[in-house]
């Protein structure tokens, strides 16, 4: 009897059979478009027109147990699909390695069977790879051929496509060369794998690579050799690789009764399709629904004057947005004269100095360009390539275009590209900005990559979307667990019709109750405009209303208001003669991009330098202004560089008596805050005390293959780095102790740890094989407790014999080294409060936990605030100056208590307001958040949130401080 | 120093409603709080369990908490909001109930998330808490030390009732007959609260053991799979996807530890505190009163179990605890700390390896006491077959047993 393995994966089907004597006589591996049932049939049926028979039969994959359930047909999980196969096939493998379309697995075969998934938030998968080719606008094939041609690769998060982008993005408005890029992204996707999935299990031996991306991508299959350190010996890619778990399949359905190929398509025909589907609310009813809709919409589109004719002043706008540049040019009543739209392909440049080429020949040179204002992701460098009047950010350009078109507009909300921006509008002033955080992240692009995924181009997948019978209910979250609902839904029969709603929908939803976290629609207000690329896409606005149950005002142009609202600027800001580049000045444009790295200081930042044909230069990428050459702002208005170098002060690095050793300390986390207690206790008992490498990205990737949870925060995950760094130093012991309870500060009802600073050390010392009882002491402290440290202390300690009396007077040593920390903080703290308030200046009170100090934890946004001249100030060095305050939630850890009476305090200081560093990930700071804003806008005050990951990308932040310092200075002039 | 007042009035619970408001209870441990919706009604409470469990629910619990909030906190707001909103309840006298531990996790805090979420549509409805640690104390409900001791042994009649029916579902010769004796078993422990003598446990015990091994089982051999983790996760139905269900139908024997484990938990880690950091050395003392009583009779309901031979026994408590050492420092305390390695590797020695460790998306402490672990489990226990499962209102349950099920393709190889 001939065998036959069916594979349904997330995007492919896979079919292979194999003959009575063990020839796989066939195979294949075609993409599904979501239509699963179809799919395998068109399969099942050249397979019954090539060879016909009986056969026994077996369904694999992702997305097969549904339909294998619904037929009747027997079903195998994939990954033992794969082992049958290997271990008929391959059987010397060690390890094998197998990335689908959305699965990434490790099978340990030898050496303790095990095998490891990808979490669901982890991205390094097929379907990560298409959404990166996606944004590169190439196909996955191009993608291929330019990372062979790399010269570099670059860091790129790899844990989710989102965070992917948020990388990516900025290289690629840098000007980055895609070939680089390209291999970045396989880099990314190996290092997930590598340290993501094996998780300290080192990969070894021979290893095979399954799964269709590694077959098809030979820059994937170059990085994964390489970094492994595989010869051909050990590095196996198999010719049936994309089949590999069909020909498993098969194998696994020995000795099953058989049936007739004929009866098994029939069984798949006839199987029902899953009623599982929670299904949604049609956007309409009926076309004549739909043109009410279309013609009320219309009202609001602007009125056009023809250029040609046209020899007036105008005002241009331009909008570098992340994936399109828009250019608008208006007359003064806001006339349309010309606009333009199109995605930057990563040359955000190229593209304006050409479209504006073509204005000047449009005009004829009668063109009057009186001013010009840029916005957007690309400002800085188009502004300085144009030399436009005005760059502005991003916000205040949507909130002029929208007063615009309605002057009592209290809401707004865009929905571009890559991001969320939803404003509201108070008192004629933006009163508080939300952007999409990166997780949450579900915009246009994200339909994009859905509608590519299933053959069809944008446009099309929304039309239809229209009229879907049964819109599929898909959740609202990020793109990665969007994904796994697509994929359930389509399991499940639904049609792309459904899905194309079903998206349409969860896009809004997402920003409705995710992004702006309204917990009641009202709450967006009467008088909203909707915005931005993906609302000029009808049902994604007829969700929008359908949701809110409002109706809502979309400019004709929705496209295109940044560009927009940066001509109004223009138009009323104008001030003499306009700079903008004249028609000759364009003509001899020319550029020369090159990347390299600030040797500023030792970040070591990677900076690219455009360089214009009239010598001018422009750089990006700097986080400081070291990088762009210019002279650095003091550091007497940060607390934050004050901080760092006092902190690492308490080390004072003096022993007397006998030396009696090396003590490590790992620089995060809670030592954060307590190296001053530890410092002073060690050396005071004789030890040298030596502290981990500063972090960095490469001390991460160093520690990266002990992570136990990849979903921790990025500071609890770095700490791995440290204690390798620690060990590599040959240190006697890394003492880092446990403390389910911090230090009382007697302003909350307790004052508990979070949980993974309290009981990190475990999870250290569970995974990491270098440490052991002797090298690794983690005692568990109260140190309110003073009699019982001691003691549990000496036991700790036993190696070394010390006595109560000795660690006693020591830890009075590290207490005193504490408080004069403390001490100091507070004062320099006051210092900058005084200057900065006989100066005028604004103070941004950043405030996080202590560990927030590590720069590579906060990105360098001191550095940032203070480079918009502001003075930077911590939330433990002037929480003391707040009251004890009483929430509305449990007030039970140290680290809150400071940041709600630090909330208190700015909230009665006039030129002080508050940002809260909040890491990707703190399930605490769910509570503190929302604690900390209602706090502050009780007193009228600003509420801005900076989520901080292991992504490098200070553009967005940058954006939001901006806004915010936008709408400070409005509602100073009010 | 003053104190500014940023908290908001909300509606507090007072014993004069207890004549007037109707209850809510969410679904968390659908076993025990079978009993005790029982054993509160019989108290003179008007209380019900919710049972709501549609897509409603997770959406309400979406639109209410905050996106990072744990899974648990947002099911149980879900439920909540659905329910009020459901139009079966007379607003104005209902109030809500919920459980605080007082420990460093987020558990804690769903008393004032709820009432957060509550608050802009159903201002006027109260929320009671429950809890031992003097929290709320202007909204808690009153537990006298009869009430107490009722709900005690209405946790160890629910643990016994669960650990046996677990047993004999999968084995039933006919279809519905574990059912039934779950049924049975569940009036006659509240039958014995109504008409007195539910505190002879060892009787009403053996009658539980009794009623079950009456069901006629089937000898086959089935894999048998543990289920630890994070407590709502764990026992409830609606925040694991009916996880003991699916495992029923992959033909495998859930092996659900005990509620009373989790109990003593909370109670040892008051005496550890003492024990490490020289906290309140008279509580402690109390607690180890109570402790010594409870694992006594714990003992007492093994040795039953032991005598009757149809069902394994409950883990002892005292095996859990070393267990623990052998993973994990007994600090690790906050949510479920070292209970959930101590459970791992007590399964791991009574011959379950195969394990589902359930926990909320982004759970703190599961990062240490359950992921954490994985590592040393695996090199204490050759056979250790774990798998981590995420619950979250997006992951989905065809990518959750898909996981499972990979665990389960091992738990066959090992074999």
């Amino acid at each position: 009897m001939k065998l036959l393995g069916i594979d349904v994966g997330s995007t492919t089907v896979k079919a292979a059979v194999i003959d009575e004597n063990g020839n796989l006589n066939y195979s294949s591996y075609v993409r599904h478009f979501a239509n699963v049932k179809q799919t395998v049939l068109a399969e099942l049926n050249t397979i019954k027109q090539k060879f016909g028979g009986e056969y026994c039969v077996s369904i694999t994959g992702s997305a097969g147990l549904g339909l294998a359930q619904r037929s009747d047909i027997n079903f195998v999980q994939e990954v033992q699909a794969a082992f049958i196969a290997i271990r008929k096939l391959h059987s010397d493998t060690d390890v094998a390695i197998e990335l689908g379309g959305e699965d990434a697995k490790i099978i340990f075969v030898t050496g303790g069977t095990e095998q490891r998934m990808n979490g669901s938030c982890a991205g390094g998968t097929g379907a990560f790879i298409d959404q990166m080719a996606t944004l590169l606008n190439v196909s996955v094939e191009e993608m291929d051929e330019l990372s062979l041609k790399a010269e570099k690769t670059y860091p790129i998060a790899s844990r989710c496509g989102v965070f992917a982008k948020s990388d990516i993005q900025p290289l690629l408005n840098q000007g980055a060369k895609k070939s680089d890029i390209a291999a970045s992204i396989f880099q990314a996707v190996v290092d997930q794998t590598v340290s993501g999935l094996a998780q300290g299990r080192k990969i070894c031996g021979k290893v095979l690579f399954l799964g269709g991306p590694l077959h098809f991508l030979k820059g994937l299959r170059q990085a994964f050799v390489k970094t492994l350190k595989l010869d051909d010996a050990h590095a196996v890619f198999p010719d049936n690789a994309p089949c590999f778990m069909a020909i498993g399949a098969a194998l696994h359905s020995v000795g099953e009764s058989g049936s007739k190929i004929e009866d098994i398509i029939e069984k798949i025909t006839n199987s029902a399709s899953g009623n599982e589907i929670v299904t949604g609310r049609r956007l309409f009813e009926n076309t004549r629904q739909y043109a009410e809709f279309v013609k009320r919409h219309r009202a609001t589109d602007l009125q056009f004057c023809d250029i040609a004719n046209y020899d007036g002043d105008c005002f241009l706008g331009i909008d570098s947005g992340s994936t399109t540049t828009k250019l608008m040019l208006i007359t003064p009543d806001c006339k349309i004269l010309w606009s333009h739209y199109q995605s930057n392909n990563g040359q955000p440049l190229d593209i304006v100095v050409e479209k504006l080429k073509e204005l000047y020949a449009l005009t004829d040179n009668k063109l009057k360009i009186r001013a010009s204002a840029v916005t957007g992701y690309g400002e800085d460098l188009i502004k300085s390539a144009i030399k436009a009047d005005f760059g502005i950010v991003e916000t205040v350009a949507h909130f002029k275009a929208a007063l615009h078109f309605n002057p009592k507009v209290d809401f707004i909300i865009d929905i571009g590209g890559q991001d969320i921006k939803c404003f509201k509008i108070k008192n004629g002033a933006i009163d508080s900005i939300m952007l999409n955080e990166a997780c949450s992240s579900g915009c246009g692009s994200f339909i994009q990559t859905f509608a590519r995924a299933m053959g069809l181009e944008i446009d099309k997948f929304s039309e239809k979307g229209l009229y879907a019978a049964n819109p599929v209910e898909l959740g609202s979250r990020c793109t990665v667990f969007m994904n796994s609902a697509v994929k359930q839904a389509q399991k499940d029969g639904a049609t792309v019709e459904d899905i194309s709603a079903g998206l349409s929908s969860s896009i809004v939803k997402n920003a409705i109750y995710k992004v702006i976290r309204a917990t009641s629609v009202d709450e967006l207000g009467e008088n909203i405009v909707v915005q931005g690329g993906t609302f000029l896409n009808d049902a994604v606005l007829r969700s929008f209303e359908l949701e809110t149950g409002k109706n809502v005002i979309r400019p004709g142009i929705a496209g295109l208001m940044g560009a927009f609202g940066a001509a109004l600027y223009a138009k009323e800001n104008i001030c003499g003669e306009s700079t903008t580049a004249t028609r000759d000045e364009l003509e001899s444009f020319t550029y020369k991009s090159r990347s390299t790295n600030c040797r500023g200081c030792m970040s070591n930042c990677n900076v690219n330098i455009i360089s214009f044909g009239d010598g001018r230069k422009y750089i990006s990428g700097n986080k400081c202004e070291k990088g762009a050459g210019l002279k650095p702002v003091s550091d007497d208005y940060d607390i934050y560089r004050y901080k760092q170098t006092r902190l690492l002060q308490c080390v004072e690095g003096i022993i007397t008596g006998k030396k009696r050793g090396k003590v490590g300390l790992c620089m995060q986390l809670g030592m954060y805050e307590q190296l001053p207690i530890w410092a002073g206790f060690f050396e005071t008992l004789g030890f040298e005390v030596v502290l981990s490498d500063s972090s960095s990205r490469e001390l991460y990737f160093k520690g990266q293959h002990t992570v136990a949870s990849d979903t921790a925060c990025y500071p609890a995950k770095l700490i791995h780095g440290h204690v390798e760094s620690l060990l590599d130093r040959g240190v006697d012991f890394i003492f880092m102790p446990c403390e389910s309870y911090n230090l009382d500060e007697h302003c909350s009802t307790n004052h508990y740890n979070c949980p993974v600073v309290a009981y990190y050390p475990e999870l250290l010392k569970a995974n990491n094989e270098r440490l052991n009882n002797s090298n690794f002491i983690m005692p568990y402290l109260d140190l309110n407790m003073l009699d019982k440290t001691v003691k549990t202390l000496k036991s700790a300690l036993s190696a070394y014999k010390l006595k109560s009396g000795e660690i006693k007077r020591a830890l009075k040593v590290g207490f005193a080294r504490l408080d004069g920390y403390h001490g100091d903080v507070k004062s320099k703290a006051d210092e900058i409060l005084w200057k900065s308030e006989t100066e005028g200046k604004q103070v941004i009170v950043l405030a996080g936990r202590p560990y927030h100090l590590d720069s590579e934890i906060n990105h360098g946004i001191n550095k940032l605030l203070t480079s918009l001249n502001l003075s930077v100030l911590s939330e433990d060095s002037i929480f003391e100056k707040g009251d004890n305050v009483k929430v509305n939630v449990l007030n039970q850890w140290t680290y809150h208590a400071r940041l709600y009476r630090a909330a208190d305090f700015v909230s009665k200081r006039k030129n002080v307001n508050l940002v809260q560093l909040v890491s990707f990930g703190c399930g605490l700071d769910a509570i503190t958040t929302d604690e900390v804003r209602s706090i502050l806008e009780k007193n009228g005050k600003l509420y801005t949130q900076i989520k901080i990951d292991e992504i490098n990308n200070l553009g967005v932040v940058k954006i939001r401080l901006r806004s915010m310092l936008a709408a400070i200075d409005e509602a100073a002039k009010k | 120093m003053n104190e500014r007042n940023y908290s908001t009035v909300y509606p507090k619970w007072d014993k004069s409603m207890k004549s007037t408001h109707k209850i809510l209870v969410p679904d968390m441990l659908p076993w025990h709080f079978e009993i005790i919706e029982q054993v509160l009604k019989l108290e003179g409470y008007d209380v019900e369990v919710l049972k709501n469990n549609t897509r409603t629910v997770i959406d309400e619990g979406l639109k209410h908490v905050h996106n990072d909030t744990c899974y648990p906190c947002l099911c149980v707001v879900g439920q909540y909001i659905d329910a009020l909103k459901s139009g079966k309840y007379d607003l104005e006298h209902t109030a809500l109930m919920i459980t605080q531990t007082g420990g460093g996790c987020r558990a804690s805090n769903y008393m004032p998330l709820i009432r957060k979420a509550i608050n802009a549509e159903f201002p006027q409805v109260p929320v009671v808490s429950v809890n031992f640690s003097g929290l709320e104390k202007e909204s808690s409900f009153e537990i006298g030390v009869k009430l107490f001791l009722k709900f005690a042994y209405a946790i160890i009649y629910g643990d016994s009732i669960m650990w046996c029916y677990n047993q004999t579902k999968p084995y039933e010769k006919t279809d519905g007959q574990a059912d039934a004796a779950r049924e049975a078993a569940v009036n006659f422990v509240v039958e014995k609260f109504k008409n007195g003598g539910y505190n002879k446990y060892k009787k009403i015990n053996r009658e539980i053991i009794k009623i079950f091994s009456n069901v006629e089982r089937d000898k086959l051999e089935k894999t048998k799979v543990g289920i630890v983790g994070e407590i709502y996760v764990k026992y409830s139905a609606l925040g694991n996807n009916e996880l003991e269900k699916f495992l029923l139908s992959e033909n495998c024997e859930p092996v659900v530890p005990a509620l009373l484990d989790f109990v003593l938990y909370c109670i040892v880690n008051v005496i550890n505190d003492y024990r490490l950091y020289g906290h309140n050395k008279f509580t402690a003392f109390i607690y180890g009163l109570v402790y010594k009583i409870v694992h006594g009779m714990q003992k007492n309901i093994i040795k039953q179990f032991e005598k009757d031979g149809n069902f394994a026994p409950v883990h002892d408590f005292e095996h859990l605890r070393k267990c623990a050492d052998k993973v994990i420092n007994q600090g690790v305390k906050m949510g479920e700390g070292w209970l959930i390695p101590a459970e791992m590797a007590a399964l791991a020695e009574t011959g379950v390896p195969n394990i589902v460790c359930a926990q909320p998306f982004g759970c703190l402490p599961n990062h240490i006491a359950g992921k954490g672990t994985i590592r040393t489990l695996k090199t204490l226990y050759k056979n250790e077959n774990i798998v981590a499962v995420d619950y979250d209102p997006s992951a989905t349950r065809v990518n959750q047993e898909n996981r499972i099920k990979l665990m389960l393709a091992t738990a066959r190889e090992n074999k």
